[in-house]
C-alpha cells in the first residue's frame, strides 16, 4: 500500500494524540508541529517506524515570527522517506527569550552542522550539541543576523548617499 | 611534401633605457634597468575567490594570455610572488587569512584588487562581506567591474607594470612606506 498523507497523520496521531496541531499540506507536503520538548520523540518514533522510515533529514532551518509573542522562533524538520519518496515537514516553536531545544545529533549526524548554522543565525540553544559554536559567521559575532530585528547592510559605511537608497 | 615551417621572426623587444655605450659596456641607470627586469617579469599570485577568478582563468588561458606580459608562473606561494591578485568576495570570516597571505610575501610586493566585491564589497553590501580589502591590506590599482572582462583586468595589470618599473629603489625602506604600514597595523 502507498505511503499517503492519510496514512502517515493516522500513525502520528495515534502514537502522539493531541500533541501535534496544525495539520497543513502545502504543495503536497504534509507539515505538523509539534510541541518543543517532544521534538526528539517524534523524530525517533518516524526513524524507527517499520512502515513510516523517515530515515532522511533533508534540511534543519529556523524562521523568525516576531509577530507570535512567546513563541517567536520555529525550528523546522524536513524529512524524506527514501524507500517510498515521500516527504514531511514538522516544526517546533521556542521562545526567543530562551530558545531551547533538543538536538538532533544522536539520531542524525547531519544534524550537526546545520544545527550550528541554526544558532549563529538565529540563536536557537541546541541542548546535546557536541559543539555548538558559530559556523559561517565570524567568531566573535555578538548578535544573530537572521532575526527580523537586526539589519542587512554593513553598518560601518560611511559614504552611502542617503538619497539613493531611499532613507 | 611536409608544411613549410614557419619561424616568428618579429620578436617585441623592450626599449632599453638611457644609457651610454662603449667597447663592450654599457652605463645606464641601476633603477631604470631594476625596473625594466621586474615590471616585465611579474608572478602573480591568484587569490581567486569567486566571480571575478573565473574571468582571471580566461585571461590567463591562451586567448587573453596574460603570459605575454610576463606573469608567466602562477605561484600560489606568498613567498615566491609578486604580485597578489585579489579576485573576488572576501567576506571577513576570509579577511584575516588574505591579511596572513600579505604578510608572508617578501618585498617589494604590489596588490591588484580585481572587481567590485574586492573593491568596495561590490553588490554585498550586507553583516558578512568586508567592505573592500584596502580595509585590511594596502592596495596598489584597484580593477572595476562586475566581473570585469579579461581586457580590463590586462589593463590593471598593465598599470602594475608601470608601477613597478617607475618605482624607486629606495622606497621600500622609507619612512613614507613604513607609515602606510603602521596604518594598516603592519610592521
Amino acid at each position: 500500500m502507498a505511503l499517503t498523507n492519510e496514512l502517515i497523520k493516522t500513525r502520528l496521531v495515534e502514537k502522539f494524540g493531541d500533541q501535534l496541531t496544525d495539520w497543513v499540506e502545502p504543495y503536497g507536503m504534509l507539515t505538523f508541529t509539534a510541541p518543543k520538548d517532544q521534538n526528539l520523540k517524534v523524530l525517533q518514533f518516524l526513524f524507527d517506524d517499520a512502515e513510516l522510515r523517515f530515515q532522511f533529514l533533508t534540511d534543519l532551518q529556523a524562521v523568525h515570527y516576531p509577530a507570535r509573542k512567546g513563541e517567536e522562533l520555529a525550528v523546522v524538520y524536513h524529512l524524506h522517506n527514501l524507500v517510498d519518496n515521500v516527504r514531511i515537514r514538522f516544526k517546533v516553536f521556542a521562545d526567543v527569550t530562551k530558545p531551547d531545544v533538543f538536538s538532533a545529533t544522536a539520531l542524525y549526524q547531519s544534524a550537526n552542522w546545520m544545527e550550528r548554522e541554526t544558532y549563529d543565525f538565529f540563536g536557537v540553544n541546541f541542548l546535546g550539541h557536541p559543539n555548538l559554536i558559530r559556523v559561517l559567521n565570524v567568531d566573535e559575532m555578538d548578535y544573530f543576523p537572521m532575526r527580523k530585528e537586526f539589519p542587512m547592510e554593513e553598518q560601518t559605511r560611511v559614504d552611502k548617499d542617503d538619497a539613493m537608497f531611499g532613507r | 611534401m611536409s608544411r613549410p615551417v614557419q619561424f616568428n621572426n618579429k620578436v617585441k623587444m623592450v626599449e632599453a633605457p638611457a644609457n651610454f655605450m662603449g667597447d663592450g659596456f654599457m652605463a645606464t641607470s641601476l633603477e631604470k634597468v631594476v625596473g625594466l627586469a621586474r615590471k616585465n617579469s611579474i608572478w602573480p599570485l591568484p587569490f581567486a575567490t569567486s566571480c571575478c577568478g573565473i574571468e582571471f582563468m580566461a585571461t590567463a588561458a591562451s586567448h587573453y594570455d596574460i603570459a605575454r606580459f610576463g606573469a608567466e608562473r602562477m605561484s600560489f606561494s606568498p613567498r615566491q610572488c609578486d604580485l597578489l591578485m585579489v579576485m573576488g568576495t572576501i567576506s571577513k570570516k576570509m579577511g584575516p587569512v588574505l591579511k596572513q597571505v600579505y604578510l608572508q610575501m617578501a618585498e617589494p610586493r604590489w596588490v591588484l584588487s580585481v572587481g567590485a566585491c574586492a573593491c568596495s564589497g561590490g553588490i554585498f553590501d550586507s553583516y558578512s562581506v568586508l567592505q573592500g580589502i584596502d580595509q585590511i591590506i594596502p592596495v596598489d590599482v584597484y580593477v572595476p567591474g562586475c566581473p570585469p572582462r579579461p581586457e580590463a583586468i590586462l589593463d590593471g595589470f598593465m598599470k602594475i607594470q608601470e608601477l613597478v618599473g617607475n618605482e624607486s629603489l629606495r622606497r621600500r625602506t622609507g619612512d613614507k612606506y613604513k607609515d602606510m604600514l603602521a596604518e594598516y597595523g603592519i610592521q
